[in-house]
């Protein structure tokens, strides 16, 4: 070997074992995202992670809305060996942040201007006490109603935009003998009907009042024992066998024409459209009766770690996330829209667009409102102690009035 | 089996002693359908396509026979980024459950033999102290369990999850040996201790050769708790070191998409493999193991 | 040296697991109290507060269906599960020709997980897809069985799948405890005369005490860890008519965020468990130093 080559040689050696102590970024990341078809969406940020890159260790815990998940989220922190990146949404966050447990990606939100490309509402939701500490992944809209098209036109009934127009037409549906409302008598469930319903007999101000900021007074008003009113009324449009039926069956029986409507948030398009269905053709989209647009935003939180790798890891998958391919790819699957404000959404389709319109106008008008029962506007506990109510007095002859003051009492018990 | 027959009643076999036998036969089929029913249903669902199992009914046999579904459940099926099925946990859960029984059943056999021929002062306390450990629901140690794991640099580890296991296995392990132990008679230990033996040859020569049945019956217990096990092995492990029933539970529990009914039968089935082949091949042993529990003397 | 060694080599043998059960068992317990008495929410914190987990333990309506199903499913499931093994036992006792493949039939549930268990059980309990849907199919229109979504009669479905798990293990047990009395005494009572239902009831169910011991520990340590099976058989619903106090603390403690509400709800918990089986063991362990 000559001189000149082995000097080169021991400078290349002497360049890689310089920064042979760092292997490149890498991630643990801890999701619930299990399914084949949400499994996809996320193994393109895996992608680009890993072609610019990255390692990406899955890890996934599936179950619950994220149960399982939590369960073991709180036992690696406690072990000290917490995972690098995980799926948390709303106060969760900043409740996490208060364990003083998790990292600040600060420098990547400034470096590509997130506070200009995300709502205000939902930017609140990824910040830490000022300083950012989640990337925002999509936006889902709770407040949906789906209808089996041909159900509709068949029995002359059109999309209902009041809750005395749904209950109308529910009433001739079950004349006719089709079950007005699919519904899956999970606690979640339960509550996804009832914020919506919430939402629409009480209006915005209404909904801030009660289920953001808990006042009392709003908690047992009249309003609110409306609200339990008409729940009662949608007892009476399920069928006899709701009880504990997942979701996605329910939307199965509005697919197939047992049943006329379903509420529930956008990811049931994901299953229409599975089953080969198009909107405005063979099912309808619409905002259930109310003004308004509850959302619930999934994002991940980067947890304190210690490593360069895994630091750097976390920069660059907090940027992808919020990267404009990755936004665009994962809400086209998954049946959510961008939470980027500036991703084009022409491959999306009508309902996306409805839904992308609302969100921008109800921003505007003050209307855009956080999911209770999605974890967005409240803690769990308090949330949690909400559901409880609710799912009480759907599954009993409760009435309104013992609503309202258990809801009131469960609330208080909760703080 | 208990000899209750007798030539003196053998003359008086009547017409009421057939009827009884038949009604006998008659109320163990009808456990066995209720036994086997939901085993039944898995296994005809898991062989069904999803069409099938869409449009016709529980208990009906398949009428295509197919084994598509056994192959996504173990290899294809997605729990997570990956969908490599339950292949990859398989050999983890292997891993965890295998040194975890065997010293689990070591330690209570050792334990057992104290408490049951070596009495000492507080032998009995100690013991019960440890029977209520079988009692603590795994929820309740979760979290102090997590951080002591931590404190020990075990976090995240299969040792770790083997450490765990065996901590809670210890009760029932010492329960099963005792019980086994305190019929073997005193003085074939005195006898023992005459010629000079100590603890452990005591133990070697004397009572691990009449051991085998409550052997039997303590791995089987263990292997099954352990294996089946899913609290401790969801918070315990991370990614690479997730047991089987953390991939069940991934394939069956996703919230979205299509729930294939025919994979999550067939996952289910495969995941619950070792302990029902464990049960079905040592099952007679374990009767046997614990019958044997009286020597007499 | 070795003498002394050996003398104190039980002790020394015993040692470690009694460290480890003191750590690990009491120690957690200890822990759990003492998180109990502060205001612990996402993770423990360590400032004693005073009883308001308590207090508010007991004005949740929740809580109070919870220990409620506690004490039906508890008493069901191990007086069934005990009766149910018994009687298995007794009958597969009387010489049946194809007794080993009916034992490996009522004993395999016990192999299942729960959540195996609890899944399978949810299909065939379904009123829309199990035996009221196949019973109907039949032709029995107005045959019903919808337990499963009745909240009143759910938590019956969670004794029906246990005891389903269970019994067999426990017909396991007393089988082998039938098969080990000593035979000169029942041939003694034969030859007396005594009728053979009698001899059970006398001599050999008497004689099976350390079994019915085992039989009760392994029934109750079930019993208490059955929260895989509620969860996976209904949830803990409609609504939370199926709650335990097992799910409740885990809803506290690992979705709610309310450790201190967890702990104080696990050592109401842990109290119901002491109080039942502690004058137990100690009976029965007083019984055999006899």
């Amino acid at each position: 070997m000559t001189l000149k080559s082995a000097l080169a040689a021991s400078a290349a050696v002497s360049i890689i074992s310089a920064t042979a102590g760092f292997a490149g970024p890498e991630a643990e990341v801890l999701h619930w995202w299990t399914s084949g078809g949400e499994a996809k969406s996320v193994a393109v940020l895996q992608e680009e992670f890993a072609s610019k890159g990255g390692t990406w260790t899955d890890m996934p815990v599936a179950g619950g809305g994220g149960d399982a998940a939590m369960t073991a989220l709180r036992a690696r922190v406690l072990s000290g060996n917490a995972p690098t990146a995980v799926q948390l949404k709303g106060p969760a966050i900043q409740e996490w942040y208060e364990e003083g447990v998790l990292a600040d990606i600060s420098s990547v939100a400034q470096a590509n201007g997130w506070a200009d490309v995300l709502p205000a509402s939902i930017a609140g939701h990824m910040k830490c006490e000022g300083t950012w500490c989640a990337a925002p992944v999509n936006v889902h809209r709770i407040d949906w109603i789906w209808a089996n098209a041909a159900i509709l036109e068949a029995n002359g009934i059109a999309m209902p935009t009041t809750w005395a127009e749904f209950n109308a037409a529910a009433e001739k549906l079950q004349a006719a003998g089709i079950t007005p409302l699919a519904h899956g008598g999970q606690a979640w469930q339960d509550a996804t009907v009832f914020e919506a319903v919430a939402l629409g007999v009480g209006g915005a101000e209404f909904f801030q009042k009660a289920f953001v900021e808990l006042d009392e007074a709003t908690l047992t008003s009249d309003t609110m024992k409306s609200v339990f009113d008409q729940m009662r009324t949608m007892r009476g449009f399920v069928d006899s066998n709701f009880s504990g039926r997942d979701w996605n069956l329910a939307t199965a029986m509005v697919m197939n024409g047992e049943a006329a409507f379903q509420i529930m948030g956008d990811w049931a398009k994901g299953e229409f459209l599975a089953a080969g269905k198009e909107p405005g053709k063979d099912f309808l989209c619409a905002s259930t009766p109310g003004e308004g647009f509850l959302y619930n935003v999934d994002s991940f939180a980067m947890f304190d770690v210690a490593g360069d790798d895994k630091t750097a890891g976390q920069l660059l998958l907090a940027e992808l996330i919020v990267g404009k391919n990755f936004q665009k790819v994962f809400n086209l699957n998954k049946g959510s829209i961008p939470a980027r404000t500036d991703v084009a959404l022409d491959e999306f389709d009508s309902c996306a667009h409805t839904s992308a319109k609302d969100m921008a106008d109800s921003n505007a008008g003050g209307s855009l409102l956080p999911s209770y029962a999605h974890g967005m506007a409240l803690r769990g506990a308090q949330s949690g102690a909400i559901t409880d109510v609710v799912t009480s007095h759907f599954n009993s002859d409760m009435s309104s009035d013992d609503a309202v003051q258990m809801l009131l009492q469960a609330v208080q018990n909760s703080m | 089996m208990t000899d209750l027959s007798n030539p003196h009643m053998a003359k008086k076999q009547s017409f009421g002693t057939v009827a009884l036998r038949w009604l006998l036969y008659l109320f163990l089929g009808l456990f066995v359908v209720y036994y086997l029913m939901p085993l039944f249903v898995m296994v005809t669902t898991s062989l069904k396509s999803l069409e099938e199992i869409r449009t016709g009914s529980l208990v009906a046999l398949p009428r295509v026979i197919t084994f598509e579904a056994w192959q996504t459940a173990w290899s294809s099926a997605c729990t997570g980024i990956q969908c490599e099925g339950l292949q990859p946990y398989f050999w983890n859960s292997v891993l965890l459950a295998v040194p975890a029984v065997i010293l689990s059943t070591l330690i209570g056999a050792l334990n057992g033999y104290v408490v049951a021929q070596w009495q000492f002062r507080g032998a009995n306390l100690i013991f019960s102290l440890m029977l209520f450990g079988c009692f603590i629901p795994f929820q309740v140690v979760l979290l102090p369990m997590a951080r002591m794991l931590g404190l020990m640099g075990l976090a995240g580890s299969i040792p770790g999850l083997i450490f765990v296991h065996v901590v809670y296995g210890i009760g029932f392990t010492t329960l099963f040996f005792r019980n086994y132990y305190v019929s073997i008679p005193a003085e074939l230990v005195k006898a023992a201790k005459v010629d000079g033996a100590g603890f452990y040859r005591i133990f070697w020569s004397i009572f691990l050769p009449l051991s085998l049945p409550i052997i039997v019956v303590t791995v089987i217990w263990q292997f099954t708790q352990i294996w089946n096990d899913f609290l401790f092995g969801v918070s315990f492990s991370q990614a690479g070191t997730q047991p089987i029933t953390v991939a069940l539970n991934n394939i069956v529990n996703s919230t979205t998409g299509v729930k294939e009914y025919n994979v999550d039968m067939a996952a289910a089935i495969i995941a619950a493999l070792p302990t029902l082949l464990v049960y079905v091949v040592a099952g007679k042993y374990f009767i046997r193991g614990l019958t044997a529990g009286s020597v007499k003397g | 040296m070795t003498e002394w060694l050996e003398r104190h080599m039980p002790k020394f043998v015993m040692a470690p697991s009694f460290v480890a059960i003191l750590i690990f068992v009491y120690g957690f317990i200890g822990w759990t109290a003492w998180v109990s008495f502060t205001k612990s929410r996402l993770l423990p914190k360590y400032d004693i507060v005073g009883t308001i987990q308590y207090d508010r333990l007991f004005q949740s309506p929740r809580w109070e269906t919870a220990i409620n199903n506690l004490y039906v499913f508890g008493i069901l499931f191990i007086v069934i599960s005990m009766f149910l093994g018994l009687v298995l036992a007794i009958f597969l006792d009387q010489k049946i020709r194809v007794e080993g493949v009916i034992r490996t039939i009522y004993l395999y549930p016990m192999a299942l997980s729960m959540i195996v268990t609890g899944t399978a059980w949810k299909w065939i309990l379904n009123p829309g897809l199990g035996i009221e849907a196949t019973v109907k199919k039949w032709g029995y229109e107005n045959f019903t069985y919808d337990w499963l979504v009745n909240p009143d009669m759910a938590i019956y479905t969670v004794v029906l799948a246990g005891v389903w798990q269970s019994s067999g293990f426990v017909m396991a047990l007393f089988l082998a405890g039938l098969r080990s009395v000593d035979e000169e005494i029942i041939k003694a009572a034969q030859v007396d005369g005594i009728p053979t239902w009698r001899i059970y009831s006398a001599i050999i169910i008497p004689s099976m005490a350390p079994i019915f011991l085992s039989a009760f520990i392994v029934l109750s340590h079930l019993a208490i860890k059955s929260f895989d099976l509620v969860i996976a058989l209904t949830g803990g619903g409609p609504g939370y008519a199926t709650d335990l106090p097992a799910t409740y603390m885990y809803t506290m403690a690992f979705s709610r965020g309310d450790i201190g509400q967890a702990a104080s709800s696990a050592m109401i918990m842990m109290a119901v468990v002491f109080t039942i089986v502690v004058p137990y063991l100690y009976s029965e362990l007083r019984a055999k130093n006899d």
